[in-house]
This record gives structure tokens, sequence and C-alpha cells, in this order.
């Protein structure tokens, strides 16, 4: 894919269509994410549920520097990367919904998106418990000679724990084909990551393991691209792990139960950083460049705001799992 | 059939079906230049390479995660832990990660996986190096539990596990890898969940796994020399758990002892003694007993150690019991 190797030298007229392609799906995640609160709020979706409002660019970016056959796993705020990746509006409805028509069967819900038909191996909701497997992807990849990428996302909060240190290690003794984005959205929760980490730079961590590291402006797309354009080159070409700081911001509370705000920051910083919004700031800078027009914005609101309705209604008419959906799938049938 | 032990009928089985499927590999500390802790891998390095026979850091967590994640992407891990000790630092990963993907990606991702190494008390080891962990992998489902008591069952079960599609706990005893056994010439697969009765006789059951077995056997020789004939019954898969055999063992002898060198709350005991109550209730002639290890942490001194574990003379002491012979 040709746009992985572009370089902060842009030329939109040449890749005017990619670019409204990311800006489109920046929105999808966006009206998506408004939807699903709004099913939330009327018990439609149960159980924990984490929107990515405000973090749009460090999905879109990335999924736009990779192949079909890389890899992505990512934590249980996913909503944004499955969507990006590929997998319908239609599908993570319907798993957030908890319907037989649901990325999952209904059987993993907000936290648990998979599809493998676009190697998205999966939310997982223990905080950094998926890193090591990122890196295990990375070995099958090295293992079969491959030149595919191993791409894991989880929060900055994930990176005091043990798995991100062990999994990290590993990679670079190796020498795995994998690439760390540590989406630092300031915020494990409620706890500020000054107040949980000794070290503020995320990316710094990366010299415990001679790894390479950059920090990334998350509300700009083209930046995020461009970062896991130069990774997965590392990655495909030498093996090499990276680990990236991409910098975002959670518009929203942690999950649906908890306040824009809350006690743990103020109102006036959530505004601030409203403004750097990644989807408007975007947009703006394609009107500036002529890719971009008001009525080409019009279409897109109104053609994303159809799509996804229709993933609302198709999740609202679909059927449950059926009762014997219960007991399947605990184990796997036959042997090799 | 030849005389093997039990270190070098796992060896074989890693071997054969290393050599056999080309996405089985092993990974675990000292695996390969060292040749494994326990000698289980010797000779593997040399035969396979580095990429298929993998040393770790220690970091269980770790690596029993790449392990996960290169099933994820269609390898067959086999990742050993030095002890079972160990495993407790990764129990996130077999039971959040290997055991529930299949169900929660809606079958999408299921996991090919076999954790093994050895489990149970040594000699004078201490609290935190002398424990049974079978019990808390058997209760959750998505995994499978294998604890093979001979090395004829070590190679066979070992073979099945590696092949089977989902994630097997596979626990080796840390007291058996010199024990000799006859081991089938060829191809020797057991299949997993099917129990084997070890010794039959006819006045009362027996129920051991694992090291405790030979407990079983031994405490059923000595019931012999006072004419007390007893079955011995290796369930040697916890999970799934033959039941049916138990139970047929029960109805024929009317009584029972369920023997297990773990604690005893919660226990693989007290699922076996659910499973006998409920399907074999009017067959018992006595209340089912059990011989567990002392509800301690395992203590160091000698003397204490043994009053801590389960020995013929208590598995004796209790068959007596249930035949109203104490």
């Amino acid at each position: 894919m040709t746009d992985a190797v572009t370089t902060s030298e842009h030329q939109p007229a040449a890749e005017a269509d990619a670019l409204r392609r990311m800006l489109r799906d920046m929105l999808v995640i966006r009206r998506f994410e408004e939807k699903a609160a709004e099913a939330y709020a009327h018990g439609k979706i149960g159980g924990f549920c984490h929107l990515y409002i405000g973090q749009e660019a460090v999905a879109v970016g990335t999924m736009a520097a990779l192949r079909p056959d890389d890899y992505i796993m990512t934590s249980y705020r996913e909503h944004g990367q499955a969507l990006a990746r590929g997998v319908s509006a239609r599908a993570v409805m319907a798993e957030l919904f908890g319907k037989a028509t649901g990325s999952s069967g209904g059987k993993g819900g907000s936290m648990h998106i998979f599809d493998a038909a676009t190697n998205f191996l999966g939310g997982h909701a223990i905080v950094g418990g998926h890193i090591p497997l990122v890196t295990g992807v990375a070995f099958a990849i090295k293992y079969r000679e491959g030149d595919q990428v191993s791409v894991g996302f989880f929060g900055e909060a994930a990176v005091n724990n043990g798995a991100f240190h062990e999994a990290l290690n590993m990679a670079a003794v190796w020498r795995l084909p994998a690439i760390y984005i540590c989406e630092n959205n300031r915020y494990g929760m409620g706890t500020a990551l000054e107040r949980a980490s000794a070290i503020y730079d995320v990316a710094q961590r990366a010299c415990s393991y001679d790894m390479p590291a950059e920090v990334v402006d998350g509300m700009d797309v083209l930046k995020v691209r461009d970062a896991v354009a130069r990774a997965a080159q590392r990655a495909r070409d030498r093996y090499v792990p990276t680990l990236l700081e991409i910098r975002t911001y959670r518009f929203m509370g942690h999950s649906m139960s908890d306040p824009i705000h809350g006690h743990y920051r103020t109102k006036d910083e959530v505004e601030q950083a409203r403004e750097k919004d990644p989807i408007h700031t975007f947009a703006d800078k394609l009107k500036a460049d002529g890719v971009m027009d008001d009525e080409r914005w019009q279409t897109m609101e109104a053609e994303v705001a159809d799509e996804v309705d229709d993933a609302v209604r198709f999740a609202d008419e679909s059927p449950d799992p059926a009762p014997e959906a219960l007991t399947s799938d605990v184990y796997r049938d036959g042997s090799s | 059939m030849p005389l093997v032990t039990y270190r070098d009928a796992l060896n074989q089985a890693l071997k054969e079906e290393m050599a056999r499927d080309p996405n089985v590999f092993l990974m675990g500390e000292e695996v390969g230049v060292y040749q494994g802790a326990y000698k289980v891998s010797r000779g593997l390095l040399e035969e396979f390479g580095p990429m298929r026979v993998v040393d770790t850091p220690i970091t269980e967590l770790g690596f029993a995660g790449v392990g996960v994640g290169a099933a994820m992407a269609g390898l067959r891990p086999v990742i050993e832990f030095m002890t079972w000790n160990f495993a407790l630092l990764a129990i996130d990963q077999i039971v959040n990660s290997a055991a529930k993907m299949l169900y929660m990606s809606g079958g999408q991702v299921p996991i090919p996986i076999v954790f093994r190494g050895p489990g149970g008390a040594a000699l004078m080891l201490g609290a935190q190096h002398s424990q049974s962990f079978e019990a808390w992998y058997a209760h959750v489902p998505g995994l499978k539990v294998c604890t093979p008591a001979t090395p004829a069952d070590a190679k066979g079960l070992l073979k099945s596990a590696i092949r089977d599609n989902n994630p097997v706990i596979f626990i080796e005893g840390e007291m058996l890898y010199n024990q000799k056994g006859e081991v089938p010439d060829g191809e020797h697969l057991v299949p997993l969940g099917v129990a084997d009765i070890k010794r039959e006789g006819k006045d009362v059951t027996l129920v051991a796994h694992a090291k405790m077995v030979a407990v079983a056997l031994k405490a059923a020789e000595e019931l012999a020399k006072e004419g007390i004939s007893a079955e011995v019954i290796d369930p040697r898969t916890l999970r799934p758990l033959d039941l049916p055999t138990i139970i047929a063992s029960v109805r024929k002898t009317n009584r029972c002892v369920v023997v297990e060198e773990g604690w005893s709350f919660a226990s693989i005991g007290s699922a076996v003694v659910d499973g006998i109550q409920r399907d074999a209730f009017d067959d018992l002639d006595a209340p089912v007993l059990r011989v567990s290890g002392a509800d301690v942490p395992m203590p160091y001194n000698r003397q204490l150690e043994k009053l801590a574990k389960p020995d013929a003379a208590k598995v004796v002491a209790a068959a007596k019991k249930v035949l109203y012979l104490g």
C-alpha cells in the first residue's frame, strides 16, 4: 500500500481520496459512539461501555498505515479500532446490543469485539493483559518468516504493570515485528498519568528495551499515520519493534457511568482539549487544502448518519443468540 | 515393551510431535541451552533449533501470554513452566486469555496450546515450592487438565494434548521424572477424558491421580495382605473427568476413598464425591472418605512434611473405615 510510506510532506491532491476516507472513518466512529451512548441510556446496551470520542485519529491514522494481513489487538475501549479496521458498523453495534449478528455472536460484548476476517484479534479487558499476546502474534509472524506486523493498542495506565514490561522486553530481545501503541489519554480511569507513573514521557520507557520510540500528536491523524508507517517499515524490513506514545484525549468519561469531567479533571481542561478536536481540525485542514468543501462535508455527514442509523436499526432488529449458544464455543472439537 | 523413564517418555512425545507438525514449538525457562531444568527437553534444541526451542527470560506472565498470542496466529505452542508454583504469575493469561478466547470471540479464535511442567510436592522444598494446583485449573471452563501418573500415560497424554485444539494444562509429577515404566513402541496416544483402571478389585474403590496413584497402589497391596481387594481408578484427565468409569467401579465395590495430594477444600476430591453421591447414591454402603494434603502451607521440616502428605498408611486406614473395619 503506497500510503504506508508517505512522509509528512503530503501531496493533498494526489491522495485526496485517501484523506477524505480518513475523515469519513473518523466521523463514523464519532457518530457511532454518540449513538452507542444513546442506546446505552435506553438500556439497549448493557455492562460497561467505553467510548472513543476524542481519540478517533489514533485508530484511523494507524489503520491507514497498515496492510489487510497485519494483526490488530486492543483493549476494551475498542469500538473505534474495530470500525477503523473495517469491521462493519452493523456487526459492532449488534455486538454492543448482545445480538447473534454481532461480531462475536453476542457473547463478547462491548469489550470483546473480534473479527478474524480482518485479523482483528480482540478487545481485551484486563488492563495490560493483552500486551504479551501482541508479542506472541509478532513471534508467530517471525516464526513463519512473514512480513506482517502485530499492532497492539493500550492505554497509558497499562504501562505501569508487569505485562507491559515483560512483553516489550521479549519483543526487543527476540527482535519481533510488533508496534506497541500507547494511547495516552492522560487518565487511567480517574488517575492522572503523573499520579501513577514515575516517568511522564511513556516513550522514554523504550530506552529500557533499546527499542525505537516516538511521541506522536494523537490529535493529528496524518502524524499518527506517518509514525505508524515508519514503525511498520522497521518491523517489516528488519524485525524491529517500536513503542509509539500517541498523545490523545478522551472527551467523555471513562465509561458510561462516569461523568465527563468528575473530580479528577476540570471542565475547562475538557473544553480546551475539545478545541483540538481531531475531526474538526482535520476537516478544516482538508477544506483549506481544497480537498473538502462544505457540500462534500454535508454529504459525508448525511451518509455517515445513515450508516450509523442503519447499524442501530440492524442491531435492534437482530435476534438474541439462541439458548444453545450458551454452551457452544467453550471447547473446539477435533485435533490436529 | 521398552522400559522408559517418565522424563524420557515426555521427551519422546515432544520430539515426535515437533517432528510431525512444524507449528509445534517449545518455549520456557531453560528449555534450550540448559536442556531443561528437569531435562525433559534434552536434545530438542540441537534437533529443532532456537526458533522452535525458545529460552525465555524469567517472566511467566509474559511468555505464557506470548504462547497464547502465537496460538491466536495459528501456531501450536507448548509452554513449559519450570514448576506450576511459578505459573501463578501467569494465571491471568491462562484463565482470562487462553481459556476464554474461543468463547468471547464467538468461536472465531481457538487457542491450541499446552501449558506443562511439574506440580505437587517434592521433598523439603517448603511452602512456595510444594503445592498442587490442578483444582484451580480444573475449575475453569475452556481448559482441559491432565495429570499423568505413569511414563506411558505421560507420553500418550502429552501427544494428545499437543494435538488438541484447546488449552491443556499438563501437570507432571516432580517426583515421577525418574520413575520407569513400560511405554508401547510406535505411535502411542492416550485420549483425553478417559480414566484408567490401574488395579482391579471388588471391595473398595480408590480414586487417585498423579503421584497419588502410586500411593493408592501401595495401599491396595497392603490391603490385599489383609484379604481386602481394592480397585484403583486413575482419572488421568481431571477435566473432562471420566465420571462414568468411577461410578461403574463404585457400583461394583459400594465403597470409595478419594486420594489427592492437594488441599481438600473445593478440590478435585470434592468434585469426584459430588458425582458419586449424585450418580451412585443407592449403591453406597458407606460415606465416601477422602485422604488429602493437610490444610496447611507445606512445612519444611521432614517429619512435619510427612505428616502433611497423604501416604499409603492413611489410605489403608480410610479404606478400612469405609469397610467398617477400622
